[in-house]
């Protein structure tokens, strides 16, 4: 299989102050196209840092990023866009919903960012809301669902572009275990099904799930695990 | 995104922030209601105006005795008086072309008496011509005879008031008043016109301008009005009538001549820059109407960060978060002026209402002017908080819950 995702002495540093905190540090890894990592460390360690990379929202300090073999880093901030629009998938600990919208709503906003019409935009998003089971909640707004139903929101919202990739930071760390364990099936499900998952968890009984597994410390990588 | 899901994802905020979305809403509203009402104020003195002058007659020309003059030299060590604008000058004018009515006038206070009851008032001696020339309408008789205007006559045309004053509700044609020591018979009796130029045209006495001579003691004219047929030769006949009076003053240009037009533009200007100035003031109101949107949306921004960093993370580029917070601006301002208008038109017409003798009107440009100020202040200070949005750091924005 081919490389989706190929890191060569990323760093990141941020000005803290009169310090130079170097948040990742010289990070060199591959990740295989419908890969599963887990990425563990301490707090603090650099691990988000590198999710943020990964998906874009950062832009490293030194380093090349080869996404699907193309260098991300020289990219504009309208291309850069586009490609996380298009092939990432970002599922956080706080979900991230819009309050004011509908969970629909909120499925549906990054096909309106991308301009899809409404038509497609509630097929897919009427998909999505029974294969995750909360069509019932659909025109409910996020402080009326559940931390489950909420979860299950923001995965269709990655979901919902048919991406390549999805990040997830602490998926389950705002769960409940019955809830928190539904949510890593439906995670789960999207990488067999070939989507290339990689998931920030301090949770080594989640970590020990994944196919590798990789530990962060002072943003290097210490420890780098394969099933 | 298009401009529908644009519009359709700021309503959802109006939705959420209803309060804050009142009071920009009020702050934008007042200030361009303030400028459609000032305006309205301001066209309506305009036109009171201009109304007033109309009613002085139309196609007029007004000939002083005197020549205005503003030069820099001193005063001629022998005083030269101007000659005197006579009878004789208003009757030569007649073999202008174009002239179809000539008016010398006379002005001037004094009593006059009906049976011992007594009033002091204005009498302006004319002739025939006078009539037409300033629309006079009659209620009871005639008005002047048309008679050779160098020969006195001892017949008077009194105003609406003047008649209540003396006569009450007794016949007053026929019947002789006495003005100081010369008798007059009425015979006709004005419609109630009310003021113009600050005559009250109700209370005033006309008798032929010979006897208002005859009365005052003076030789010379007030003023010779001249109605001219048409308003496309106003020019030609003020130049000719210049010309004939200098010619008959041993070439000296001694009156003054001027047409009603240039006196309703000199005040139409002066008006209209005046009506700007109040409009231009009551755009301050807009200015700080904006400042409070600009303040209010960096408020919306900072409160916004975990939603704009989603956005981002969803895809959305720096510029389409950057149009998205200028169009809620811009949404804003327009909603806020067309309230703002609603309500300047509808205080205006109340207005109209309490003052009717004001004709109280918005102009037809105010609206579109205050609405595209209103847009563009709110585009303008939409500009500042939009572009914070759009520079946020999505990872810090996503950092907080």
């Amino acid at each position: 299989m081919s490389p989706i995702i190929q890191l060569n002495g990323i760093a990141r540093h941020f000005q803290v102050g009169e310090q130079r905190v170097k948040a990742l540090d010289h990070i060199d890894l591959t990740i295989e196209q419908g890969g599963y990592m887990a990425v563990m460390g301490p707090s603090g360690s650099g691990k988000s840092t590198l999710l943020n990379m990964i998906g874009l929202l950062d832009r490293p300090t030194a380093g090349e990023y080869l996404l699907n073999g193309h260098e991300t880093t020289a990219l504009s901030d309208d291309e850069q866009a586009t490609v996380r629009r298009e092939q990432i998938g970002f599922v956080f600990q706080f979900f991230h919903l819009v309050p004011r919208l509908s969970a629909r709503e909120n499925i549906e906003l990054p096909m309106l960012l991308a301009g899809i019409d409404p038509t497609e935009r509630h097929q897919r998003a009427n998909k999505l809301l029974t294969d995750y089971r909360i069509t019932d909640r659909a025109d409910h707004r996020p402080d009326q669902l559940s931390g489950g139903q909420r979860q299950r929101v923001a995965i269709a919202r990655a979901t919902v572009m048919q991406p390549k990739i999805i990040l997830a930071d602490e998926p389950t760390g705002n769960l409940d275990r019955s809830n928190g364990h539904e949510v890593m099936e439906i995670i789960e499900q999207l990488n067999r099904e070939g989507i290339t998952l990689i998931m920030v968890t301090h949770d080594p009984e989640l970590g020990a799930r994944a196919h590798e597994q990789i530990r962060i410390v002072d943003g290097q990588i210490t420890e780098h695990l394969r099933r | 995104m298009t401009l529908i899901d644009t519009l359709h994802y700021t309503l959802t905020t109006f939705r959420a922030h209803r309060l804050r979305l009142s009071l920009m809403l009020l702050a934008t509203a007042i200030g361009v209601a303030s400028v459609v009402i000032l305006t309205s104020l301001g066209e309506g003195a305009r036109n009171y105006v201009i109304n007033e002058f109309s009613s002085m007659g139309s196609n007029l020309i007004i000939v002083f005795p005197g020549k205005a003059e503003t030069t820099g030299a001193l005063p001629p060590v022998v005083g030269e008086a101007p000659n005197d604008l006579t009878i004789d000058d208003a009757m030569a004018l007649k073999r202008i072309l174009g002239i179809t009515h000539i008016a010398p006038i006379n002005i001037g206070s004094a009593p006059i008496d009906w049976r011992r009851r007594e009033r002091e008032t204005t009498i302006i001696g004319g002739n025939h011509a006078l009539a037409t020339i300033q629309n006079i309408e009659l209620a009871e008789g005639e008005f002047l005879p048309d008679i050779d205007p160098r020969k006195t006559s001892p017949v008077a045309v009194i105003g609406a008031k003047i008649r209540e004053d003396l006569f009450g509700n007794q016949p007053a044609l026929g019947e002789w008043i006495r003005i100081e020591d010369y008798r007059f018979r009425v015979i006709g009796v004005t419609r109630s016109a009310g003021t113009a130029m600050g005559i009250n045209r109700d209370e005033i006495v006309i008798i032929p301008v010979a006897s208002a001579q005859q009365l005052f003691n003076t030789p010379s004219l007030f003023r010779i009005l001249i109605h001219t047929r048409n308003r496309e030769n106003i020019e030609q006949v003020r130049d000719d009538t210049v010309a004939m009076i200098t010619k008959r003053h041993d070439g000296e240009e001694d009156v003054t001549v001027i047409t009603q037009d240039a006196v309703l533009s000199a005040f139409d200007r002066i008006l209209g820059a005046l009506t700007m100035t109040v409009a231009g003031i009551a755009s301050v109101s807009l200015l700080v109407a904006g400042v409070l949107i600009m303040n209010v949306m960096l408020i919306s921004v900072s409160q916004r960060r975990g939603e704009i960093g989603l956005l981002k993370a969803v895809g959305a580029s720096s510029r389409q978060i950057l149009w998205l917070f200028i169009s809620e601006a811009a949404l804003l301002s327009l909603l806020g002026g067309l309230i703002g208008i609603a309500l300047g038109i509808g205080v205006s017409e109340l207005l109209a209402q309490l003052y009717p003798t004001l004709p109280i009107a918005p102009p037809g440009w105010v609206i579109g002017a205050a609405l595209s100020i209103c847009l563009g202040s709110g585009i303008l200070f939409g500009v500042l908080p939009a572009k914070h949005a759009a520079r946020l750091d999505p990872v810090t924005a996503l950092a907080r819950r």
